[in-house]
């Protein structure tokens, strides 16, 4: 074997004190961890703070004017990896779109958050909450009322019917923010 | 017949005392093994249960004991039931041998602080620690998996070679006090503990007995990162306890045997024969522990090169010199 007739070449003297000295380190090594402090973070009593993108738990939120955020575009039900939202949209009078129902089944989500990279509205995110475990499977399904909370989340401001060119009550088509009046397809004047 | 009744009564008695005892050492070593190590790795171990973690062999008794027996689609049913049993059972006949303590005087008997005072005692427990294979090849043979079988394989061809030269390394103990028995080598150890005449032979013990017991740096036969679990990878509940059981108890005779054998037994100044012996089996037992937080694992050759190439003509030189020295000084 090419590693022994290596070994051979040395003093095989030389060699055995090598291993022995080697051994006695490596024992030393050992012992002196012995006296220092463990390192464990003990888990129930210290929480590690959270990076501010950790991704955990995922609720639904409203626009700053107190309007449910989905539009029930189905985005984020698309581009799922492992399909555990569904949803189905419905229109209000005032023609904005909402969520007839929203479902996200948690005991299949692998917080992944490409949910909340698909959604237009914003109103899909991800909290850093993650210590939501039970011991019901069926219980990790959770409906809109459980999904839906009172606060704007990461986008403070963001309003999606104040820049969309939807007819609802924030405006008539080309009276949102940042938009021109719609051109008028009769006339050939620029 | 009212004495062979009393010596029957004495016997039953020192039987369960044994037992029992061995079984409580066993268990709390498990919490030793995983609390000292878990130090030595800059950890806690177990704190969850009790304080310091100290119910968590009650814990895991319970959990082992609730667990679903499986059996192995193919497997040889009857051997694969039996394999933990034998090793459990040969681990803790071989701590039968081991004296505890000087002669006791009740009631006008003589007590031997001893189970049973075999006049082959060495041999008893070398046919006892042969029989252990036996346990783990068959184990590893009835799963009828491969990485069992390879387990049980490497297994029977590990423990076949140490066994030798853990048998020379005692030669040299038995020609110095003259007596297979364990009793009265602990007897001539008296003053002077063997590993001072004996460095060598308790060097080679020291390897050897660790590679029977299947201790980490020869654990090939379960080598976790290779073979799954090895020999015990189709158990599951009590009966890998079994199998856990029979390695902590393996250490706790491998402390025993070192310290009657080269530590001076039970001989100790100022605290009592039994205290001696126990603090003794404690000491080896860290050892061990200490032993397995620094070494890695041998590869299979270098653990076959040990035992042959190093081990055995090492032994078969200590006994010439041994006998030599016996031979122009005289002991």
């Amino acid at each position: 074997m090419a590693v022994n007739s290596k070994l051979k070449t040395k003093n095989s003297e030389l060699y055995v004190w090598e291993a022995v000295k080697a051994l006695f380190s490596g024992f030393a090594t050992v012992f002196v961890h012995l006296f220092r402090r463990p390192i464990t973070e003990q888990y129930p009593e210290y929480k590690r703070p959270l990076p501010v993108r950790a991704r955990g738990r995922i609720i639904l939120t409203i626009d700053p004017d107190g309007g449910e955020r989905c539009v029930s575009c189905y985005l984020c039900s698309a581009v799922c990896p492992v399909n555990c939202i569904s949803m189905e949209g419905a229109e209000k009078p005032d023609g904005r779109r909402y969520a007839a129902w929203f479902r996200i089944n948690f005991a299949r989500c692998i917080l992944c958050g490409l949910c909340e990279e698909a959604c237009p509205t914003s109103a899909i995110q991800l909290t850093t909450d993650y210590e939501f475990c039970k011991t019901d499977i069926l219980s990790f399904v959770y409906e809109k009322k459980d999904l839906l909370v009172d606060h704007q989340g990461k986008d403070k401001d963001y309003n999606f019917y104040r820049y969309a060119g939807v007819t609802t009550n924030y405006g008539d088509k080309g009276e949102h923010i940042g938009e021109h009046k719609p051109v008028d397809v009769k006339s050939n004047m620029p | 017949m009212l004495t062979w009744i009393l010596g029957f009564i004495i016997l039953i008695v020192k039987l369960a005392a044994v037992l029992l005892v061995v079984l409580f050492i066993a268990a709390y070593l498990v919490w030793l093994e995983r609390k000292f190590l878990a130090r030595l790795q800059i950890r806690y171990g177990p704190n969850r249960a009790g304080i310091f973690g100290l119910l968590q062999p009650v814990a895991d008794i319970v959990k082992m004991i609730t667990k679903e027996d499986t059996v192995p689609d193919g497997a040889d049913k009857a051997l694969f039931l039996i394999a933990p049993a034998v090793v459990a059972t040969t681990a803790m006949l071989m701590f039968s041998v081991v004296p505890f303590g000087p002669d006791m005087t009740l009631l006008g008997h003589r007590i031997p602080l001893v189970v049973t005072d075999l006049n082959i005692g060495l041999l008893f427990v070398f046919a006892l620690s042969s029989l252990g294979v036996y346990g783990v090849a068959l184990g590893g043979w009835a799963s009828n998996s491969k990485y069992a079988l390879l387990g049980g394989i490497r297994g029977a061809a590990q423990m076949i070679s140490y066994e030798l030269s853990m048998g020379l390394s005692l030669i040299p103990v038995v020609m110095m006090s003259r007596s297979l028995s364990v009793v009265d080598i602990v007897q001539a150890q008296q003053g002077h503990p063997f590993i001072f005449f004996q460095p060598l032979a308790f060097l080679i013990f020291v390897v050897s007995a660790m590679a029977e017991s299947k201790r980490i740096p020869f654990d090939l036969p379960e080598a976790e990162n290779e073979l799954v679990a090895g020999y015990h990878t189709e158990y599951s509940g009590m009966r890998f306890g079994l199998f856990f059981l029979g390695e902590y108890v393996h250490i706790m005779v491998f402390g025993g045997l070192l310290a009657v054998l080269f530590l001076g037994g039970w001989h100790g100044p100022f605290l009592p024969p039994l205290l001696w012996l126990l603090i003794k089996i404690f000491l080896v037992s860290l050892f061990m522990i200490w032993v397995r937080g620094t070494l890695p694992r041998l590869r299979y050759d270098q653990l076959m090169t040990l035992g042959w190439k190093v081990l055995i003509p090492l032994a078969l030189i200590n006994i010439l010199v041994t006998g030599a020295v016996g031979l122009l000084v005289g002991f």
